[in-house]
């Protein structure tokens, strides 16, 4: 046993690497799948709107931590395969985020009038035009507050990667107080550092919200 | 790929499915009071218990739902608090819905106009009167789908409880995998089981949605 000292406090911040690291993983696949599936579900095609519900479906009513668990230690065993903690980590995350931002940007999409389309339509845009430089312009500005929203979701959610022995911030704060025998800090301060990230966030989303509501 | 081996822990998994569905209708029920009574003091008067709910919120919406069930069970016992697995994890999930619950709830009672209210006053309705037929049944139906749906979230979110040993579900899965080896089968059945939970209450929701709230909507 040992007290908590500098060395604790500075590999605490250290793991904080992980957390944004993981964070930012997951964004960078799961925002062009979420955009898939926003797509698909406002698709002409029933059998894909259908499709993309079903996927969301299946993935919103399951844990995250089920997702975690499948993939870190289901996978690989019905695969036959090692595959690295990374990349099955980052294929839950990236799930997950995928779900939750396609509906959310699904309702922007949906939230955007059915005459910008047309009116896009007869100014001879295609079908591409319409969506890129009409319809997603305004749909961004209107989902950027719940997708700011989301983003602490998954800064949160980060902290369960920590279960499959992954050192980010949760797990640092595991290994400290385990070594040092104060909970007390160590957990104050794992909290205090998640709350400094997402309270921030927190708050830009409802600006932005106020704002957006102000302009209507 | 051989799920048979399962087969025999099917009473595990009942009861570990029976302890998550009361982990999660006490953290509902303890947060639902929580989110009215937060909601009751934001609108309130007395600013420093205001202060002190706004603070609450952002504190417990702001940082990971696990290392709050840490703290609790963790950390109070070095005060002299010592909580088993269960009732920790309860009371972490409780407040952890209740800071959602509040706002939820809140934003359900700011949902009806003034006016209303006034015109009910106008009308010689008493205080209770007035919260009763004309301030609560908009309110609660606002409110309503935001509840529904992060209630949910809260069935989902009782598997962190198995990180402290609470044996609800998750953590009868890990035990079956402990015992068969058979990862890739225990997670998917446990996947199946927690995804038939949470569309069973999706569909329970929509149903009494539709028969609690017939009257008239807007288009």
């Amino acid at each position: 046993m040992r007290s908590f000292s500098l060395i604790d406090f500075v590999s605490l911040f250290a793991a904080l690497r992980w957390t944004v690291a993981l964070v930012v993983l997951a964004l960078a696949f799961g925002a062009p799948l979420a955009l898939g599936l926003a797509m698909g579900r406002i698709s002409r095609f029933a059998g894909l709107r259908w499709t993309m519900a079903a996927c969301i479906q299946v993935i919103q009513s399951v844990p995250l931590l089920g997702l975690l668990f499948f993939f870190y230690f289901g996978m690989p065993v019905f695969l036959g395969i090692q595959v690295p903690a990374l990349v099955a980590v980052t294929i839950a995350y990236t799930l997950y985020t995928a779900a939750f931002l396609g509906e959310i940007w699904r309702g922007g999409l949906e939230a955007v009038k059915q005459a910008q389309w047309e009116a896009g339509a007869c100014l001879g845009l295609s079908a591409w035009q319409q969506f890129r430089h009409i319809i997603a312009p305004q749909a961004l500005r209107l989902s950027l507050p719940p997708t700011v929203g989301f983003l602490v979701q998954l800064i949160k959610g980060t902290s369960l990667a920590s279960i499959l022995g992954f050192v980010e911030l949760a797990r640092a704060g595991q290994v400290v107080s385990a070594a040092t025998f104060q909970p007390l800090l160590t957990y104050a301060l794992v909290a205090a550092i998640y709350f400094a990230l997402c309270l921030p966030l927190t708050l830009w989303s409802r600006s932005l919200e106020a704002r957006l509501d102000g302009s209507r | 790929m051989n799920f048979l081996p399962l087969w025999r822990y099917q009473n595990q998994l009942i009861d570990g499915a029976i302890v998550t569905l009361e982990l999660t209708v006490i953290a509902a029920l303890a947060g639902l009071l929580i989110g009215v009574a937060g909601a009751v003091a934001l609108n309130g008067r007395i600013t420093p218990l205001r202060w002190l709910v706004r603070g609450y919120i952002e504190l417990f919406r702001n940082t990971p739902s696990l290392i709050q069930i840490f703290i609790v069970f963790f950390v109070l016992p070095t005060f002299g608090l010592k909580l088993p697995a269960f009732e920790a994890a309860a009371v972490a999930l409780s407040l952890y819905f209740g800071a959602y619950s509040v706002e939820i709830i809140r934003a359900g009672l700011d949902s009806v106009p003034k006016n209303q209210i006034e015109a009910g006053q106008c009308l010689g309705l008493s205080g209770w009167q007035v919260f009763r037929h004309i301030l609560l049944p908009p309110a609660l139906r606002n409110a309503y789908p935001a509840v529904t749906s992060q209630f949910v979230l809260l069935l989902l979110g009782t598997s962190l409880a198995s990180q402290v040993a609470a044996d609800e579900l998750f953590h009868v899965a890990g035990f079956i995998e402990s015992r068969t080896y058979r990862s890739f089968e225990v997670y998917a059945v446990i996947c199946a089981v927690y995804f038939a939970m949470a569309m069973s209450f999706k569909a329970l929701f929509a149903i009494i949605g539709l028969a609690a709230f017939r009257w008239p909507r807007r288009r």
